[in-house]
């Protein structure tokens, strides 16, 4: 730019954007690729004139300027096509001539992402690296009386259960009169949470599939996956590998259509459906799929034009109030598969949980509660609702879980916490202590995405584009020439490793502490903090 | 480790012989305390079939204020044990106002009601006792059932067991249980000392239950009452066991069933498994997490012993017909049954419960994987 040229409010430097370009020109060779392979189109092909003078010396010749024409990398500094620090030029480049660094300097760009005043949106996560589960240690080792056990070589019974169970008076008594006992599904205590086909990539959708299917087949570990809200491919409904999926059912309803008239060919039932009331990265907000992302396989599954947003509202339209949408919704669904399929609602956590959570208690037909944290990730949301909103997880769950010993309940409606499990990488840790605060059941999805297929997003804001269907790594695309970089079968290979090395992880947890025989769901008294505000919140023990 | 030995005969013995066996088991407690559950009382205890016994220890001010309590309620004093104690206590026994074993007529108008609810009545009068006592710390009750007697304190058993004369013939039983105690976690407590009753049922155990925390958050919650206490972490099985036999109304074979449900694996191929299934996945909170071995007696004077399912503690059971002994160590049953045939000793594994009945004629092994008598 000339240094007489206008300046406009956003007109920015480098320095105000978050991330800027290392471009190193020896080592350059020139080849474009990481111009083709930005998804943000962050930098383009530079073309530099320099001028040197040529003074000379005698009188004979006179001095001189000399032009030189240089190519390289430019990059941009308009904030709508600012790096998002993806890395992915640095990926491709094959001279290591490019990588993106984080500025030092606080980024501008936040004050000017919003041209035509509609406020940033993005896809990812809070950008928030603090945890609270991180901080949770597990004190009470079996060093006495009780030996501590070898992870390696001990039979641990890792498994849960979804579903109402009934105090055990009442299912004695139900089973004696051949009465109705509420479905129960015995799985693996992490679930892979529900994020769409729509939002995913097909790539990425068949490849956790997969994953989820050979663990189950060949690896005898019950692993469950929730569809999200999209849907779910017809071939699936129909095919024997349903009772691995959790439907999910949302606000837009979208994909029902195609499931309840897929109902009467299923071979199987579903392993439960979860009605979406809310998530925690977006809590009170409607889901999104952007028209970047509705291509005709998506418009066809959610039964939609192509092409359009699709808003879910961020209520279930057709209910006046919540707790009669919950008491209707779980019914209707129930009544659906015949009673057969356990069926539970998902909040986003909040102040209000507890008044939720007392409703289902007196609901017989309510399979669990999932909540899912501020933490949890999200496709597309508005940045403010991602960053500002919320309740974490921890202490609500263990709320939830207290109350429900209050009234004898605990483990009767399993909870399922979501949100921020393994954000710093810490997966087994994290769901060791939610498990051990109270919840039956632990969902994840960012971890997931981060682990089986390559996402380089991060609590740190980069890339976070899944919104607009330029994911790089094609997780998160609709795009043939992005997802098709996914390889579903190494996806599925990755989700595979990730489960065995949870499960190892989790019994090189239990083990030191004696528990191997169920899970120890509520066992606050192996919890330690160092935090005493926290360890009194969550009723847990103080450790410095 | 605590140290168990439980002894069932058909003629009333000398708790003495239990507490002998405890002795020669020393090297695994440490002195700092000992229990007795005595039932099949021969004396004149024994005699009084339809009076609750009070068994607890008292200061004198804990005893004007059980008097009166008793009195209002509307109970009769039947018989009551006086204790003619040497001047001082053993080493690390305390001094105590009065050790109290007193028979009790109840109120008349319970004689009208079923049996259930006077059982609760007597419950209920049992609690409010302690909970009376704990305000002022002046009264201890461990059982106040027809037919129980119950002795707690601190100090080394064999001496502990001299000073209160345990040996007298008033205190003679068929049924003894008794628990040498290793203080490990908690402060000695006698609420904390094992054996543990809840109306006629009780348990001793040894070893750390690791599930113990979530076990008694359900328990304390479930609104039966006597569920409570905690003390140690032991106590939550003779409640489970109460909760299987009397709430679910289960056979003493499903008790193992209900602690350590099977593998799913080894459940599928189980002529119960539909039942089985179902109570292991309504019952999933009372699953323990051992190492632990349970010796328990039910109303009935059956006596049992099981293990956790996966951490096993040593334990053993053997005697001929007529004496038949539970211990925690060999060397307690040699002490105490050394005519024993000691091929017939039996060790139970995961899978068993090792049960001798009233009539002490011989040990019935269950084993999980065989079909449940009475299943539904
Ligand atoms: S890091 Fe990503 S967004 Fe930034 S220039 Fe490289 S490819 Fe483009
Ligand atoms: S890699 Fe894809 S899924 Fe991950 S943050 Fe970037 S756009 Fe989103």
């Amino acid at each position: 730019m000339p240094s007489n040229a206008a300046i406009a409010p956003s007109t920015l430097s480098h320095v105000d954007l978050p991330w800027r370009i290392d471009w190193t020109g020896d080592k350059c060779t020139l080849c474009g690729q990481c111009v083709a392979v930005c998804p943000v189109r962050a930098i383009e092909l530079g073309v530099f004139r320099k001028r040197e003078i040529k003074a000379s010396f005698g009188l004979s010749t006179t001095s001189e300027n000399q032009y030189s024409v240089r190519y390289g990398i430019r990059q941009k500094t308009d904030p709508g096509f600012a790096c998002i620090g993806c890395g992915m030029c640095d990926m491709v480049c094959p001279g290591d001539a490019i990588t993106p660094r984080r500025n030092d300097e606080q980024p501008k760009l936040r004050m000017h992402a919003n041209k035509g005043g509609a406020p940033r949106t993005r896809g990812g996560r809070r950008n928030d690296r603090g945890s609270l589960l991180d901080q949770i240690k597990f004190v009470r080792i079996s060093m006495l009386t009780d030996p501590a056990l070898d992870a390696g070589r001990h039979e641990f019974d890792l498994t849960t259960m979804i579903g109402r169970i009934l105090p055990p008076e009442t299912a004695l008594e139900t089973l004696r009169n051949q009465g109705w006992m509420p479905p129960v599904r015995k799985i693996y205590p992490l679930l892979i949470g529900g994020m769409s086909f729509g939002a995913l990539s097909p790539n990425m959708w068949e490849g956790l599939q997969m994953g989820v299917a050979y663990l189950n087949e060949e690896l005898h570990m019950p692993v469950r996956m929730c569809t999200g809200e999209g849907g779910c491919p017809p071939r699936l409904l129909r095919s024997r590998f349903l009772k691995y999926v959790i439907l999910q059912i949302a606000s837009g309803y979208f994909g029902w259509d195609e499931i309840i008239h897929a109902l009467p060919e299923m071979k199987e039932d579903p392993c439960a459906v979860e009605i979406k009331y809310g998530q925690g990265a977006k809590p009170g907000d409607g889901g999104l799929l952007m028209w970047h992302k509705v291509n005709k396989l998506i418009a066809a599954i959610r039964g939609v034009p192509v092409g359009v947003s699709l808003p879910s509202p961020t209520t279930h339209q057709t209910k006046y109030s919540i707790e009669e949408a919950v008491a209707k919704m779980i019914q209707s669904m129930s009544m659906a598969w015949g009673f057969r399929v356990p069926v539970y609602p998902k909040i986003s956590a909040t102040t209000t949980s507890l008044a939720v959570l007392n409703n289902l208690a007196r609901n017989k037909y309510a399979a669990g509660l999932a909540i899912d944290g501020e933490d949890g990730g999200t496709g597309a949301a508005y940045n403010v609702s991602m960053d500002h909103m919320g309740h974490p997880i921890a202490s609500n769950i263990r709320d939830c879980y207290l109350n429900l010993c209050r009234i004898g309940a605990q483990n009767e409606l399993p909870l399922i916490a979501g949100g921020g499990v393994g954000k710093n990488g810490n997966l087994a840790a994290n769901a060791a202590a939610l498990i051990m605060l109270g919840a039956s059941a632990v969902q994840v999805g960012k971890y997931i995405m981060q682990a089986a297929a390559g996402c380089v997003g991060s609590e740190g804001d980069r890339c976070n584009v899944c919104n607009i269907g330029v994911c790089p790594k094609g997780i998160t695309s609709q795009d043939p020439r992005l997802y098709r970089r996914l390889d579903p079968e190494k996806v599925a290979g990755r989700v595979v490793e990730v489960f065995l090395a949870f499960d190892s992880e989790m019994k090189k947890i239990l083990a030191p502490l004696g528990r191997s025989t169920s899970l120890p769901i509520g066992m606050s008294d192996a919890l330690g903090i160092g935090d005493k505000n926290a360890a009194d919140r969550l009723s847990i023990r103080y450790c410095v | 480790m605590c140290r168990l030995f439980a002894l069932t005969s058909t003629e009333p013995v000398s708790p003495m012989r239990a507490v002998r066996a405890l002795d020669v088991m020393r090297e695994g407690h440490d002195g700092s305390g000992v229990g007795l559950f005595l039932t099949g009382l021969g004396g004149p205890l024994g005699a009084l079939a339809d009076c609750p016994i009070l068994s607890g220890i008292l200061t004198s001010e804990g005893e004007r204020r059980l008097n009166q309590f008793m009195d209002d309620k509307g109970f009769t004093l039947r018989h009551r044990l006086s204790w003619n104690l040497p001047a001082t206590p053993p080493p690390g026994t305390p001094r105590r106002g009065l050790y109290l074993v007193a028979a009790y007529e109840p109120p008349d108008r319970w004689r009208a009601l079923p049996p259930a609810e006077r059982e609760l009545n007597i419950l209920r009068t049992r609690l409010e006792l302690k909970h009376m006592g704990l305000e002022r710390e002046d009264i201890t009750v461990f059982s106040f059932w027809p037919d129980v007697v119950m002795l707690k304190e601190i100090g080394d058993p064999l001496a502990v067991g001299r000073y209160l004369d345990v040996d007298r013939e008033d205190l003679h039983a068929r049924q003894i249980l008794a628990q040498g105690r290793q203080n490990t976690n908690y402060a000695i407590n006698l609420y904390a000392c094992h054996p543990f009753f809840i109306q006629g049922i009780c348990t001793m155990t040894n070893g750390e239950n690791t599930a113990f925390v979530p076990i008694k958050d359900w328990l304390t919650a479930c609104g039966v009452p006597g569920y409570e206490g905690y003390h140690s972490d032991s106590e939550v099985f003779t409640h489970i066991l109460h909760y299987a036999v009397r709430r679910l109304g289960l056979p003493l074979a499903a008790y193992k069933h209900v602690i350590t449900p099977l593998p799913d694996a080894d459940m599928r191929s189980h002529p119960d498994a539909a039942f089985l299934e179902q109570l292991k996945a309504a019952c999933r909170k009372l699953i323990i997490d051992g190492p632990n071995c349970v010796i328990g007696c039910l109303p009935d004077r059956t006596m049992f012993m099981v293990q956790d399912s996966k951490k096993l503690r040593p334990g053993v059971v053997g005697g001929r017909p007529g004496l038949y002994a539970f211990s925690s160590e060999i060397c307690g049953l040699d002490a105490a049954i050394p005519e024993r045939d000691k091929t017939r000793d039996f060790q139970p594994m995961h899978l068993d419960t090792a049960i001798v009945g009233p009539g002490c004629e011989e040990i019935e092994i269950c084993r999980q994987t065989q079909p449940l008598p009475q299943a539904r």
